[in-house]
């Protein structure tokens, strides 16, 4: 296999989509919001529950997609398990720059010991947007989603 | 060559593919596999050297021109209209209208032949295989008019009910739109029996053929149909070409599409009078350049025996379904008599993304996605599907990198 396939579906990525962590509708959720990949027909939907410092005190995600966007969500949600909104902002800053094969820097060392595993997508600009979509979704969530779970709790 | 491969025998793939220098490149150092021709077609080099010659030689803009040049460019435009009216065999030559591809065809038919006509609770009869392009056009008539879709459905292999088709049309159907072959499905629909059906009953019919004409042959007498639109880039010609056949009393009563010079007749302050068709739905500078480019594709086209093509083409798509009918992880959508050469399947375990990312890297280029045909893909409780499309040029060796490609994917991803 090429280089930057074996890079791309190496074991970690193929485990997290294989067995996404966090998977599933979180029932206490406060934020919530839907993300569509019209290339692909994809959907995710992510799931948040913030305290009252808008930590995120849980996250969920559902969702069918490839092995990047579902890979990509279920290391997001690990990711972002407990982190303030400033943490998750730069986090997510970083991981789109990682993704396009950009210097990622503001990153914490775990951070981007973890988020590397995703690297090898630079390679494939077609699919960056399959690994970008739950983030895109998590961020609308915070911003926009507070509604739309109380609508769903209803 | 094996018994199959004779079938073809007054047509040789492996002459034909010279003629595609592009498919003698490499990508990522693997030689390239073409089987995405049902998204996009590759250009002969004829097709280029033609454009490229006339480009150098004989262009300027059409009509009104007194030079030398524009009456010569003129000639080849209109010589261009003969080409395609001969390719579909119209009656006459004004029943062709040059339009920038199959979406625009299909849409001047929405907004100039049926919008106007439509009242609230008037009906469409589409079928759930049809291509964005020929459901967008009918649902602005809904949205904005109150129109009515009626969608027809397809059986499991993806053949189409005719009888459904038939009970769907009563006295509200304004216009029966149908795709000659389904872009997912390679469904090829019984275009004859539908018209039949539709014009007992009163109603016009539609077809949507960027598919069907680059494999079947068409007569638009024989079948009497009203509107049948086609695209150049799936015809081996270039992009922003297409054209649309109709009958000539239905463009004689359509009203313009866009507005501006060579679609008139005579521009006054306070009154206007239009060009007869086809120049009333060619407005402003056509793509002159690329509607030779079309004719010298439909030539190259007809240069070959077309029931040759269309058996090797055919033989292409049986080797390839034999081989994939024998894995118990993939799943083929779309298994129509007759159907043209386009294989659509989902494969267990591997996404159509992660997928079309592997086999790309083996030089094998496949569509991956919803194909514009949501739809269809609600039907088939699909949200994506791998498609490999056969052309002219495509080999039983293109399949059996398809078929290696497949197999190293699942190593990688299952």
């Amino acid at each position: 296999m090429d280089n930057a396939l074996r890079e791309l579906y190496q074991e970690v990525i193929l485990d997290h989509s294989r067995h996404p962590r966090h998977h599933g509708v979180l029932e206490s959720a406060s934020h919530k919001a839907e993300g569509y990949n019209p290339l692909c027909g994809d959907r995710v939907t992510v799931y948040l529950r913030l305290d009252a410092d808008s930590r995120v005190d849980d996250i969920s995600f559902q969702g069918k997609g490839c092995a990047i966007s579902q890979a990509s969500a279920s290391m997001m949600t690990q990711l972002l398990k407990g982190r303030s909104q400033a943490d998750a902002e730069r986090l997510m800053t970083g991981f789109l720059h990682l993704v396009k094969g950009e210097e990622a820097s503001g990153l914490s060392e775990d951070d981007r010991e973890t988020l590397d595993v995703m690297s090898g997508i630079s390679e494939f600009p077609m699919r960056v947007k399959c690994a970008t979509l739950a983030w895109h979704t998590y961020k609308n969530a915070v911003e926009e989603g507070k509604n739309a779970a109380e609508e769903g709790a209803t | 060559m094996t018994a199959q491969g004779k079938i073809a025998a007054s047509f040789d793939a492996e002459k034909a593919r010279a003629d595609f220098e592009i498919l003698s490149r490499e990508v990522y150092g693997k030689p390239l596999v073409y089987l995405d021709s049902g998204a996009s077609a590759q250009k002969p080099r004829v097709v280029l050297d033609t454009m490229r010659d006339f480009a150098q030689s004989e262009y300027a803009n059409v009509h009104r021109g007194v030079h030398f040049l524009s009456a010569a460019a003129t000639d080849r435009y209109e010589a261009a209209r003969r080409t395609v009216q001969k390719f579909l065999n119209a009656a006459r030559e004004d029943e062709i209208v040059f339009t920038k591809g199959g979406t625009e065809a299909i849409n001047l038919v929405s907004y100039s032949y049926l919008a106007p006509c439509i009242q609230p609770g008037d009906e469409i009869v589409l079928t759930v295989m049809e291509h964005h392009s020929n459901i967008v056009p009918w649902h602005f008539l809904r949205e904005r008019q109150g129109a009515v879709l009626r969608w027809v459905d397809v059986g499991d292999d993806g053949s189409l009910d005719i009888e459904a088709l038939d009970a769907a049309i009563n006295s509200k159907t304004k216009l029966v739109a149908v795709t000659h072959m389904s872009n997912v499905l390679g469904t090829v629909t019984p275009l004859k029996d539908i018209i039949a059906r539709a014009h007992a009953k009163g109603v016009p019919v539609l077809a949507d053929g960027c598919q069907g004409a680059v494999h079947e042959m068409v007569d638009v007498q024989a079948l009497d149909i009203d509107f049948y639109a086609i695209t150049g880039h799936k015809l081996y010609g270039p992009t922003g070409i297409g054209a649309l056949y109709a009958k000539r009393a239905h463009l004689k009563a359509m009203r313009p599409f866009n507005g501006g010079g060579e679609m008139i007749r005579e521009v006054m302050k306070d009154r206007i009078t239009y060009a007869d068709p086809p120049a009333r739905f060619e407005a402003g500078t056509p793509p002159i350049i690329e509607s030779i480019g079309l004719a010298t594709a439909l030539d190259y086209l007809s240069s070959f025996d077309r029931k040759a093509v269309a058996a090797h083409e055919h033989d292409l798509l049986a080797y390839a379904r034999e081989q994939v009918g024998q894995f118990n992880w993939l799943r083929v959508i779309g298994d129509a008599p007759g159907k043209g050469a386009i294989l659509s399947f989902e494969a267990e375990g591997m996404h159509a993304h992660d997928l079309a990312t592997i086999l790309d890297r083996e030089g094998v280029a496949v569509r991956a996605g919803h194909h514009c045909a949501q739809v269809l893909m609600e039907r088939f409780g699909v949200t994506s599907t791998s498609r490999a499309s056969f052309a002219l040029y495509n080999t039983r060796a293109d399949v059996d990198a398809l078929i290696a490609g497949l197999h190293k994917a699942r190593g990688i991803l299952v």
